[in-house]
């Protein structure tokens, strides 16, 4: 029953787009499943492969009740295809193809733009398991490994995802392209995954709760932008994978905002008022503030680099071929074709930033990482909320674009958070102002003690105001059996 | 919508020296050079485009070309040369396709034009100087870049699973690898022609094992092990050669010339241009003194030498008005001076010719004289009392398209009588593009001729003799020398410059095809032919569109 609404579960892989009666497919996933097996045995979680976790696991693609709670054993999680259902007469949303039907096959003059795309997204999601693997044995609480593990068997479904439409739509190439998405390693220096911030290690908890709130959330403008793609079926994946990215940034969120109550409150408990007193405040066991704000600072303008050069005929031909649209395609009301527009790109001029005019469709990148940072803000606008409960009078802020880059049109001047140009002896004097020390990362890997008590949180991190599949904060979210 | 003509220098210029590169990084770590390509995107030679993603224009090819030639003559002790990228994430993307959608055809063409002689160069270096060029390919080699990678000997490519080698022009731009990618696959890498119809379709190209199964590249290298493989590579080529390790390398010293509105004068080449007449009158002055003694009297003259200072200058003056003077459709060569004197060079050449530096000179005068061949001007050589057209300077006139001896001498000049003289050096020093000399190449259907004419060397030969032996075109008297000549050249100005182009260059290069023909007759038949056609360059094409990322409308109909 292909474009059902079920999932069915009778056969190896859990899919609803008709598997059992597409033998080619079928036999394709087959074979690439152990591997993926191995791989997740691997490089996945590290230890706790034989516990039993609350997770949540896929029964439809009803967005009101596509989700079923249960113990499982990770490597036993129905990981499987699933894909939003089919709308009925939709065309294509944008780009040349305009209001022509959506391709339900793909089309040639598009395969290799369409197949790098489908790579690219799909490289993501295996290297975030791998850079998260270790965090398991020093989780603060069972309730985090749990979120932590729910993140990892979805991105790995995310795998799952983008490994079907290789092997369904891009014949050997694309069965060659998945067995490669298992065989690159996150930070492996002679195979590593494709784009740079998924080379980066995740050696703490903060740094997991960050990756989950500003790099999951390039994953969810990536997936906004794919799911309105003329090319049905990956839109209609992407669909569907954005229900799930939404539970990785709440994740992130929520677990900064807890490490920031934590701290507040033990602040107020040692009767301390100034933020930057930070020898006092870690003194109490708490991440201190201005540490968290360098942490927000690097994984920030780490994500930004995914977005790729601001000015980029890739993103231009993507968009004009009809594969990849804008954030909301649809909610916009230009004419979707952009080829008389203009948008506003900054750039770096005779050491100062300055917006110039460019062409949209070459702007595309600038304009999805825009709404990215008006994305991002918003919840560090809630997280400036604790601080204002609290009476801590203390703010986060993102820092400018121009900062901390590797990729783009600043890659090739040192900046602040400010955005002001610095020259190399400037840039020196304040970095360590900026992002994370060795010092840094040194305590908050310091306070990363296993909590393993149900109900229980390590001394660094509030207990969430409710649980998942509304437990409680002391439900068991994982048996744990070594 | 056309757009104005791109802004650019009043005059580009080919001399430069390390000291200003803008775009490359030279470094040299005993018998290894490192050769390695950072463009800087702001330093385009036009306005209009930046040079991102090591992208090229001809400012950062003259650079190129420079590097090349100083490492022949100035480091002896470079055995190995590494090309490689000081960018991460890219080796080099290849011609900036901006600069390409806005330059000049006349442009295009000539810039293509220089690049090939460049790479040809490079291949030149590995082949004759035993300077061996190895290309280290650590991010993407797309198109130019890759066409960069495949003029080495040894090509590396490193196995990070993102970087690989690719000839994407027919699915991206509409064009055609314009410098050499194509012929070189089949020819100098043999790689099996469906798999490189395969290679040239696919807009990413290949990586890993495969580019290796597919030999276009060599092999491909570990990240863990690339620098040490580099530099074991190096030394490995390094120690092929017998490059001396003792022998002190020759400065190229900066041109002595001096532009006016009407020309170019250098210490021994000297440009007139007519322009009502479009024609560049270019005079060669033989040698004023006897050469040195020996190699070590040549080391010590240096850049002064007089064939070296010579070809460096005929070399600079030939770019000068292919890129400048496009108008310029006829030129033609004088010789002044003593060909006894010439004739004397040509023996020392030829006596020391295992010196490392006289077989630098030999080699380099051999490239210059097929820079005369690709020249797509009308050549004409006037060969006239007081001139020295023999042995090396001869060369001249055989590359020339038609060539006049002037018999006898004029009443009252007591300048000496025309005549042509044959040295050792005409029969094999300086062989064309197409692997044969180009006495070979006049005389292939009258081997007797060419006997006959090898017997002759060392003996000045008068116009009459010149012209029996079929050395020349026509000779003519003082009677009709004046109107001949005047006839000649403004009937030649009055025909098709596009005409002219095509018949010339396919007189000139008769005989057996090579690698080096293919790719210069490639690219004049079918690239240029593309560069011209809406498919490319029209305001719907691909090269137009190229950025902007709306598809380029492509006319269906096969031609």
């Amino acid at each position: 029953m292909p474009d059902g609404m079920q999932v069915d579960y009778n056969g190896l892989i859990p899919n609803n787009v008709g598997l059992n009666d597409d033998a080619r497919v079928r036999k394709a996933l087959e074979t690439w499943h152990p591997g993926y097996i191995d791989w997740w045995k691997d490089m996945g979680p590290e230890g706790f492969q034989e516990s039993l976790v609350y997770l949540r696991t896929a029964i439809g693609v009803d967005p009101k009740g596509w989700a079923k709670f249960d113990y499982v054993r990770m490597p036993e999680y129905k990981w499987g295809v699933l894909l939003a259902p089919a709308v009925e007469g939709r065309t294509i949303p944008f780009g040349a193809h305009k209001g022509e039907p959506a391709w339900q096959e793909v089309p040639g003059e598009y395969r290799a733009m369409l197949r790098r795309l489908i790579v690219i997204q799909g490289d993501t999601e295996p290297a975030s398991v791998e850079q998260q693997r270790h965090l398991g044995a020093t989780a603060p609480s069972l309730y985090d490994m749990r979120n932590l593990f729910q993140v990892n068997v979805e991105e790995g479904r995310h795998l799952w995802a983008m490994v079907y439409l290789l092997q369904k739509y891009f014949g050997k190439d694309g069965r060659e392209e998945a067995e490669e998405l298992l065989r690159r390693r996150s930070g492996n220096e002679d195979s590593p995954r494709m784009l740079g911030a998924f080379n980066e290690a995740t050696p703490d908890w903060l740094s997991f709760f960050m990756f989950t709130y500003f790099t999951d959330r390039d994953g969810k403008m990536q997936l906004e932008a794919l799911a309105q793609s003329g090319f049905d079926p990956l839109s209609r994946t992407c669909r569907f994978m954005l229900t799930e990215e939404a539970h990785h940034m709440f994740v992130g969120e929520t677990g900064v905002a807890r490490v920031l109550e934590r701290t507040c409150a033990a602040m107020k408990e040692a009767g301390i008022a100034d933020p930057n007193d930070i020898e006092a405040v870690r003194a109490l066991g708490v991440i201190d503030l201005p540490t968290i704000q360098k942490k927000a600072n690097l994984h920030f303008s780490l994500t930004l680099d995914l977005f790729g050069n601001e000015i980029s005929t890739n993103a231009a031909n993507a968009f004009n071929a009809g594969l990849k649209g804008r954030y909301r395609e649809d909610k916009l009301t230009d004419d979707h074709q952009l080829t008389s527009d203009t948008y506003p790109v900054l750039r770096p001029r005779d050491g100062a930033i300055v917006e110039e005019q460019v062409p949209a469709l070459s702007a595309l990148n600038m304009r999805l990482r825009d709404d990215y940072v008006a994305d991002a803000q918003a919840g560090v606008g809630r997280w400036n909320k604790v601080f204002e409960k609290a009476g801590i009078n203390f703010r986060l802020t993102l820092p400018h674009v121009a900062f901390n880059r590797r990729i783009g049109e600043f890659s090739a001047i040192p900046a602040d958070a400010q955005g002001r140009v610095l020259d190399a002896a400037g840039w020196e004097a304040v970095r360590d102002t900026l992002l994370p020390t060795e010092d840094d990362n040194h305590f908050v890997v310091s306070l990363m003690q296993p909590e393993h008590r149900a109900g229980r949180y390590a001394s660094w991190i509030a207990a969430p105001k409710v649980g998942i599949d509304n437990k409680t904060g002391e439900f068991e979210y994982v048996k744990i059996h070594e | 919508m056309d757009h104005p003509p791109p802004r650019g220098p009043a005059r580009i210029d080919f001399q430069t020296d390390p000291s200003r590169y803008r775009h490359w990084k030279l470094s040299i770590d005993g018998a290894v050079a490192t050769l390695a390509m950072d463009v800087d995107p702001a330093g385009g030679l036009f306005d209009g485009y930046e040079l991102k993603l090591n992208s090229y224009d001809l400012g950062v090819d003259i650079e190129l070309a420079d590097a090349i030639q100083r490492l022949r003559f100035e480091h002896p002790e470079v055995r190995a040369v590494v090309l490689r990228s000081a960018k991460e994430g890219v080796f080099c993307a290849g011609a900036n396709i901006r600069m390409l959608g806005r330059a000049t055809h006349a442009h295009k063409v000539n810039f293509c034009k220089f690049t090939n002689e460049t790479r040809l160069g490079i291949e030149d270096s590995s082949e004759n100087s035993r300077q061996f060029y190895l290309a280290a390919v650590s991010g993407t080699a797309a198109g130019g870049g890759y066409e960069l990678a495949v003029t080495a000997e040894h090509i590396m490519l490193i196995d990070d699973r993102r970087s690989g080698v690719s000839l994407p022009e027919t699915p991206l731009l509409a064009v055609l690898p314009g410098t050499g990618g194509l012929t070189r696959l089949t020819d100098k890498r043999r790689v099996r022609r469906d798999r490189a119809d395969v290679f040239c379709s696919t807009e990413e190209g290949v990586r890993g094992r495969r580019a290796v199964e597919w030999r276009v590249v060599d092999e491909v290298v570990p990240p863990s092990a690339w620098e040490a493989t580099v530099r074991q590579r190096a030394l490995e080529w390094a120690a092929k050669s017998d490059r001396p390790a003792d022998a002190k390398g020759v400065a190229l010293t900066p041109l002595d010339r001096t532009f006016t509105d009407d020309g170019v004068r250098y210490s021994l080449v000297r440009v007139e241009i007519d322009r009502a007449a479009r024609r560049a009158d270019i005079t060669l002055r033989g040698p004023d003194a006897p050469p040195p003694a020996d190699v070590a009297g040549i080391a010590a003259e240096g850049a002064q030498f007089w064939p070296l200072r010579l070809g460096r200058e005929l070399d600079d003056a030939l770019l000068h008005l292919r890129a400048n003077e496009a108008e310029i459709g006829l030129l033609v060569f004088r010789t002044e001076g003593d060909p006894a004197a010439v004739l004397a060079y040509d023996a020392l050449l030829e006596r020391a010719a295992g010196d490392w530096l006289v077989r630098e000179v030999r080699h380099y005068l051999k490239r210059v004289f097929k820079r005369v061949d690709m020249t797509s001007r009308s050549l004409i050589a006037l060969i006239e009392p007081g001139s020295c057209f023999a042995g090396t300077l001869a060369e001249i006139a055989f590359a020339a398209d038609r060539s006049v001896i002037f018999a006898g001498v004029r009443a009252g000049d007591n300048k000496p009588p025309a005549t042509i003289t044959l040295s050792p050096l005409n029969f094999g020093a300086y062989p064309m593009g197409n692997g044969l000399t180009r006495l070979q190449t006049r005389f292939l259907g009258e081997p007797q001729t060419l006997a006959a004419a090898q017997a002759t060397a060392g003996t000045a030969l008068d116009a009459d003799a010149a012209d029996a032996a079929g050395l020349v075109t026509f000779a003519y008297d003082e009677t009709d020398w004046d109107d001949e000549v005047r006839i000649m050249l403004e009937e030649r100005a009055s025909f098709s410059p596009d005409a002219l182009t095509g018949m010339e260059a396919n007189l000139r290069f008769a005989g057996p095809e090579t690698m080096e023909t293919r790719i210069f007759g490639r690219l004049t038949a079918w690239q240029n032919w593309i560069f011209q056609r809406p498919n490319a360059v029209g305001d719907e094409g691909a090269l137009k569109r190229y950025g902007s990322g709306i598809k380029p409308a492509y006319n269906p109909q096969r031609v």
